[in-house]
C-alpha cells in the first residue's frame, strides 16, 4: 500500500505544489516578523526607550520647608516643625469595595475620624488631583506610625510622609497679618504664579503667607529612583537628587513687642475692633491687630467646615476679618483734620479765620448740633479740633459744597487716601466708601436710594459721619500725610526678604502712593489743634493722654452707626511736632472716643516709648 | 551477495574505514539543521544568565543551569534519535496515538496546577509536561494514519478521520486548560493533513470552519452569555487588537513587551536594559523571552535569532522533499509546520501583532519538556534526513 502511494503518478507534482506554497508561506510569514522587528526597534526605537526610561523612573517631590516669618528684630513669628502625615494613596487602596471600606474604616477608628469623613476627604481630594496621595490627617503619634508599619499589609495604600507643619511661637499675636497655609485649591492651580505647583503642596492662603508666598515658599527637591514594575526601588537605583530650596525668611516691619501690646490692649478693652501703628515716613507698620482674632495653628490640621463657618460668621465676631484693613465704619470726629485740609487748601476757611460756633448749625431747616449741646464761641481752627467743635466743621463742609467745584472736600479726603484701597502687601484689604455727590445722585437715579446729595451730606461727611466708611489704616495712612507734610505713604508689613543664612536678598520699600501739597502753615496749625485735644486740659483725649510724658496730636471720634452704638476711634500722632508714629484704634460699639480706642492708644504708645504705665500715672514723667 | 563476492574477488586498493564521524553516527546529519537548533539553545542559556541573575534568590543560575542540563539531554536525545530508523513509528502509530492520549489525560488525574491549568507531572528532577512532547507524538502518529489509511474509505471520509484523530488530543489539551498547546495541535494535524493531500475543497471548508468557530468563540459566545473561552483567555486573544484598552493585564504585558523590544535599538541595551531586568515584561524567562532578546541584544541580535529560526525551518522544508518515503515527508512536514507556527505566533505575540496564547518559542523559551521535544524533533528530522542518505548514498553528492 505505501508503494502504491508513493508510486501515484501525480503525487510528486501535487505534493511540490503544495511544499511550494508551504515554503512561501514560511516566507511570507517570517518577512512579516523581520518588518515588524524592523519597525519596532529602528523605525521607532527612540520612542520606545523614551517610555522604557519614563516607566522605571519614579520621581519623587520632597518637599521643601518654607521660609520663617520674623519680626524687624528677628524674633520668629511663624516658623516650621517636622510632623509626621498620614497619606491614603487611592490607586493602591484594594479594588474590592468591601475590603477597602473595611480597610477606611479602619483607618478613620485609628485617627479618630469616621469613615463617612475619610471618604469625602479622599473624594475632594481626587476632584482636584486624581490620582495623587491624600493627606489624611497630619501630626500622627508615633504609636501610629509604628503601628501602621508592622500591620502595613492590611494597609495597602497608606504611607506616612515627614512633612513640614507652620509653628506659631507666639500663637494668636498677629495672626492676621501672618495668615495661614493650605493645600493649593484646583482654582489657585490655573493661576500663572502657582504654575510650577502640584496638587497637594502647600502655598500661604493669607496675610504675608500669601503676598510673599513666591519667596517663602522654597522649591521641592526631587529624588529620581529605579524601579521595578512592582514601584519598587532597585538596589543602587537612585538616579538625581536635586536637593530641596528651602525658602526665603521674610522679616516683617512688625516690632513684635509693639504687636504684643497692640493685641493686649485690644483685647484688653472686650471689644470688636482693630488698631494699626505705623511710620508715618515710611508707611512700615510696626503692629496691627484685629479683635476677635484666631488661632492661626488651627490651619496647620484639616479644618473643619463649622470651624471655618465660625471664623466667618459675623454672629461669632468673624474672627477671621481683619478690621484694620477690612473694618468699614464711619469715622465720626477723626475725619477733622481730613476736613481741615480740604477746607484750607480749598480756601474755604485760613488757617486763623476764626467762626463764630453758638453750639448749632441750621441748613435749610434741619439743625445739626455739637456733641453734648456745647457752645465754644468764636473759634479758629486750632481751638476747634481741641474742643472738637462741630458746627465750626459744619460750616465748613456747608462752605465747600457752595464753592465751586463743590466736591473740595471730597477731591482732599481721596488724595489723603479715604475710599481707596491703600495697596498693603496684604490681602483682602477693602477700598470703603467716600461718598460723593455723583456716588448719590447715581445711586438715586437707579432709585437705591430715597434722595439725591444735598448740601446736608456734605455737612456729615465734614464731621466723618453719615455714608463715609473707612478702616483704621486709611486713618492712618491720612494722618501720617499730614503729619510728614504730604507724602502719602504706602503701607507695609514686609521689611526684607532675606535666604536662610540672613544674606539680604531684597529689601522692601515701596514708593510712596501719591504726593499732595500741603502748605506747612496748614500742617502746623492741624498738629497744634491735635496736640491741644490731647494734652490740653480742655482737649477731648485730656483725661487719658494729659498726664503722657510725651507728647502727641491725638483725635477722638465718635461715630453714629445705626442701629449699633457709637463707634469709638481715636487717632494719634507722636510725638508732636514732628511725628514718627501714628496710632489708629477703633472698636465697634465703643461709645466715646476718649472711652475706649484712646486708653487702647495710649498702652500703644506707652510701649513704644517704652514708658511704664506707672510713670505715666504718677505725672512725674519728664517730656523726652 | 553479489556485492560480497566482488569485493572479495577484487580486493579494494585501499582500505575502506568508515571515519570517525561515520562511527559517531554524524556523517550524514543534516549539519545546518543540527547547528542552527544548537545554536538556538546556546543563545536561550546565554540570554537566560545575563537576564535573570536576580530571579531566584540566593542562586543566579537557576535557570541557566536547568536549561543547560535541557539543552545537553536534548542534543543526546536528538542523536539517538537521529539513528533510529523513524519509519518504524509508523508501525507504533496506535500505540503512541494511545500513549499520547492517555499521558495528557494523565495530567488531570495527577497533575499539578500552575496558575490554574493541570498542564505537567511532578517528577523527582523536574517537571514533565506531556502535551510538549505530545506535539512530537501527534505528528509521528498521525502522519502514519494518514499513510495507511489513504486508501480506505472516500476522501470525505478519510478528511473526517483525520481531523478526529487530530482534534481529540487537541480537545484534552484545550481541557486543561492550555489552549496554546491546542492551538498547536490544531496547526499540525491541519499541516499533516495539508502534505497528505487532503483535497483543497475540504481544506477550504476547514478553513471556513475555522473562521467561523473563531467568530462564534470570541464574538457570538460571549454576547449571548455563554462564553467558551475564560475571561483571561479571551482578553489575551483579543487585547492585541488594541493593547492600550486593557493596560491592565493582558494589554498590559503586550505592551510592555513591545517597549522593550522597541527600546533595543539597533544593538540592544545590554546591562542598561530595563524593561526585561526590572519585572516590567512578565514570563520573561518563557513565553516573552524574545523580548528579553530584543531589548539586551537589539534589532542585530532578534534580527540573528529569527534568522536562526528561518535557517532551521528551512531545513526541515528541505528534508520534507528528500525523504525517502512518503512517511518520512509528512513527518518532517508536521514538524517544519509545529516549528514555523510556535515561532511566528510566539515572536508575533512578542512583537504585539499576534495575541497571548501562551505558546512557547522553541529551544528559547526556558522550560525542560519543550526544549527536550523540540530536540527530540529536530532528531526525527535528522532520522529522515541520515535514511535518505542511506539509501541514496553514492547517487547524489550532496
Amino acid at each position: 500500500m505505501f508503494r502504491s502511494y508513493e508510486r501515484e503518478p501525480n503525487m510528486n507534482n501535487r505534493l511540490a505544489l503544495r511544499l511550494a506554497i508551504f515554503g512561501g508561506s514560511a516566507l511570507v510569514l517570517f518577512a512579516i516578523l523581520f518588518f515588524r522587528l524592523w519597525q519596532l526597534q529602528v523605525v521607532s526605537g527612540e520612542e520606545y526607550l523614551a517610555e522604557a526610561n519614563s516607566n522605571r523612573i519614579r520621581e519623587f517631590r520632597v518637599s521643601a520647608p518654607r521660609g520663617e516669618v520674623l519680626d524687624r528684630n528677628g524674633e520668629v513669628l511663624v516658623g516650621n516643625r517636622t510632623s509626621l502625615a498620614l497619606l491614603i494613596n487611592p490607586q493602591k487602596l484594594p479594588a474590592d469595595a468591601t475590603e477597602r471600606r473595611t480597610e477606611l474604616a479602619r483607618l478613620g477608628e485609628l485617627t479618630h475620624t469616621s469613615l463617612r469623613r475619610v471618604r469625602r476627604t479622599i473624594a475632594e481630594r481626587q476632584k482636584v488631583a486624581a490620582g495623587a496621595p491624600v493627606t489624611l490627617r497630619r501630626d500622627v503619634g508615633a504609636y501610629l506610625v509604628y503601628y501602621l508599619q508592622e500591620n502595613q499589609d492590611d494597609f495597602p495604600g497608606v504611607e506616612v510622609q515627614r512633612v513640614f507643619v507652620r509653628r506659631y511661637p507666639n500663637g494668636t499675636l498677629a495672626a492676621h497679618t501672618l495668615g495661614s497655609v493650605g493645600e493649593v485649591s484646583e482654582e489657585q492651580l490655573r493661576e500663572a504664579r502657582y504654575r510650577s505647583l502640584e496638587p497637594g503642596d502647600q502655598v500661604g492662603q493669607d496675610g504675608v503667607e500669601y503676598s510673599y508666598d513666591a519667596s517663602l515658599r522654597g522649591r521641592p527637591g526631587l529624588t529620581r529612583i529605579q524601579v521595578d514594575a512592582f514601584g519598587q526601588p532597585t538596589p543602587g537605583g537612585r538616579l538625581v537628587s536635586q536637593p530641596p530650596v528651602p525658602g526665603d525668611n521674610l522679616q516683617l516691619t512688625i516690632d513684635a513687642g509693639l504687636q504684643v501690646a497692640g493685641d493686649a490692649a485690644l483685647t484688653g478693652q472686650g471689644l470688636l475692633g482693630a488698631y494699626v501703628a505705623m511710620d508715618v515716613r515710611s508707611g512700615e507698620i510696626l503692629a496691627m491687630g484685629s479683635n476677635p482674632t484666631y488661632d492661626p495653628a488651627l490651619f496647620t490640621h484639616p479644618i473643619s467646615q463649622a470651624t471655618v463657618d465660625r471664623l466667618y460668621s459675623e454672629d461669632a465676631g468673624a474672627a477671621y476679618l481683619n478690621r484694620a484693613i477690612a473694618g468699614l465704619y464711619p469715622t465720626g470726629s477723626t475725619f477733622k483734620p481730613i476736613t481741615s485740609i480740604a477746607a484750607l487748601a480749598s480756601g474755604a476757611v485760613t488757617p486763623t479765620e476764626s467762626i463764630y460756633d453758638d453750639g448749632a448749625f441750621t441748613l435749610g431747616g434741619i439743625t445739626f448740633e455739637n456733641a453734648g449741646g456745647a457752645v465754644h464761641g468764636s473759634i479758629g481752627m486750632q481751638r476747634a479740633l481741641e474742643v472738637s467743635s462741630d458746627v465750626f466743621y459744619y460750616t465748613l463742609g456747608d462752605r465747600m459744597y457752595e464753592t465751586p467745584p463743590r466736591t473740595a472736600l471730597q477731591e482732599w479726603a481721596g488724595r489723603l487716601g479715604i475710599g481707596e484701597e491703600t495697596g498693603i502687601d496684604l490681602p483682602g484689604e477693602q477700598a470703603g466708601l467716600l461718598p460723593t455727590p455723583a456716588w448719590r445722585n447715581d445711586l438715586y437715579r437707579q432709585r437705591l436710594t430715597d434722595r439725591p446729595w444735598s448740601a446736608g451730606d456734605n455737612v456729615n461727611l465734614a464731621v466723618g459721619q453719615g455714608d463715609l466708611q473707612a478702616d483704621p489704616l486709611q486713618m492712618a495712612v491720612a494722618y501720617a500725610t499730614i503729619a510728614n507734610g504730604g507724602m502719602v505713604p504706602r503701607p507695609h508689613v514686609g521689611m526684607q526678604v532675606e535666604d536662610a543664612a540672613g544674606r539680604v536678598l531684597r529689601e522692601i520699600e515701596p514708593e510712596p502712593a501719591g504726593q499732595v501739597r500741603i502748605d506747612p502753615e496748614w500742617r502746623d496749625v492741624i498738629l497744634a489743634g491735635l496736640h491741644d485735644a490731647a494734652q490740653s486740659p480742655e482737649g477731648t483725649s485730656y483725661s487719658v493722654f494729659g498726664g503722657f510724658p510725651v507728647p502727641v496730636a491725638g483725635k477722638t471720634g465718635t461715630a453714629e452707626r445705626p442701629p449699633y452704638a457709637d463707634q469709638s476711634w481715636y487717632v494719634v500722632l507722636a510725638p508732636y511736632p514732628d511725628p514718627e508714629i501714628v496710632v489708629a484704634v477703633t472698636f465697634e460699639q465703643g461709645g466715646f472716643g476718649a472711652d475706649t480706642a484712646a486708653p487702647a492708644a495710649l498702652d500703644i504708645l506707652s510701649e513704644y516709648f517704652d514708658k511704664s504705665a506707672a510713670q505715666v500715672s504718677d505725672g512725674s514723667g519728664a517730656v523726652e | 551477495m553479489y556485492a560480497t563476492r566482488l569485493r572479495q574477488a577484487r580486493p579494494e586498493p585501499f582500505a575502506v574505514r568508515p571515519s570517525l564521524a561515520e562511527r559517531l553516527g554524524l556523517a550524514y546529519m543534516d549539519g545546518t539543521l543540527a547547528l542552527s537548533a544548537i545554536a538556538l539553545a546556546a543563545f536561550s542559556v546565554l540570554t537566560l544568565g545575563q537576564a535573570t541573575m536576580n530571579d531566584v534568590p540566593g542562586s543566579p543560575n537557576y535557570f541557566v543551569e536547568r536549561q543547560g542540563v535541557y539543552m545537553a539531554l536534548g542534543i543526546v536525545g536528538m542523536l539517538l534519535l537521529s539513528r533510529l530508523d523513524y519509519s518504524r513509528f509508523r508501525e507504533l502509530r496506535v500505540g503512541i496515538y494511545t500513549f499520547l492520549c492517555v499521558s495528557v489525560s494523565l495530567v488531570f488525574v495527577f497533575g499539578f496546577a500552575a496558575r490554574g491549568s493541570r498542564r505537567a507531572f511532578d517528577l523527582p528532577f523536574f517537571s514533565f509536561q506531556p502535551s510538549e512532547l505530545g506535539k512530537l507524538l501527534l505528528v509521528l502518529a498521525l502522519a502514519g494514519f494518514v499513510i495507511d489509511g489513504a486508501r480506505r474509505g472516500s476522501a470525505r471520509q478519510r478528511t473526517v478521520r483525520y481531523l478526529c484523530l487530530g482534534l481529540a488530543p487537541a480537545a484534552l489539551v484545550f481541557l486543561q486548560p492550555d489552549l496554546g498547546t491546542s492551538l498547536v495541535f490544531g496547526a499540525i494535524t491541519l499541516a499533516v493533513m495539508y502534505v497528505g493531500g487532503v483535497p483543497w475543497t475540504h481544506l477550504a471548508a476547514i478553513g471556513a470552519a475555522v473562521v467561523a468557530l473563531t467568530t462564534l468563540v470570541l464574538v457570538v459566545a460571549p454576547a449571548v452569555g455563554t462564553p467558551i473561552l475564560k475571561g483571561y483567555q479571551e482578553e489575551r486573544l483579543t487585547s492585541f487588537l488594541n493593547p492600550e484598552e486593557h493596560s491592565s493585564d493582558a494589554g498590559y504585558q503586550q505592551n510592555q513587551a513591545k517597549t522593550a523590544i522597541g527600546a533595543g535599538e539597533m544593538t540592544g541595551r545590554g546591562d542598561q536594559a530595563t524593561q526585561t531586568r526590572l519585572d516590567f515584561v512578565p514570563e520573561r524567562h518563557t513565553d516573552f523571552i524574545f523580548a528579553v532578546i530584543g531589548e539586551r541584544y537589539g534589532f542585530a541580535g532578534a534580527a540573528l535569532v529569527l534568522s536562526l529560526y528561518a535557517l532551521l525551518i528551512w531545513r526541515a522544508l528541505r528534508i520534507v522533499t528528500v525523504s525517502k518515503n512518503s512517511y518520512g515527508t509528512l513527518v518532517a512536514g508536521g514538524i517544519a509546520a509545529m516549528l514555523l507556527f510556535q515561532v511566528f505566533v510566539n515572536v508575533g505575540m512578542n512583537l504585539g501583532i499576534m495575541p497571548i496564547t501562551g505558546i512557547p518559542l522553541p529551544l528559547m523559551s526556558y522550560g525542560g519538556s519543550s526544549v527536550l521535544a523540540t530536540f527530540l524533533a529536530v532528531g526525527v528530522l535528522q532520522s529522515i534526513h541520515m535514511q535518505a542518505r542511506l539509501s541514496q548514498r553514492g547517487r547524489f553528492a550532496w
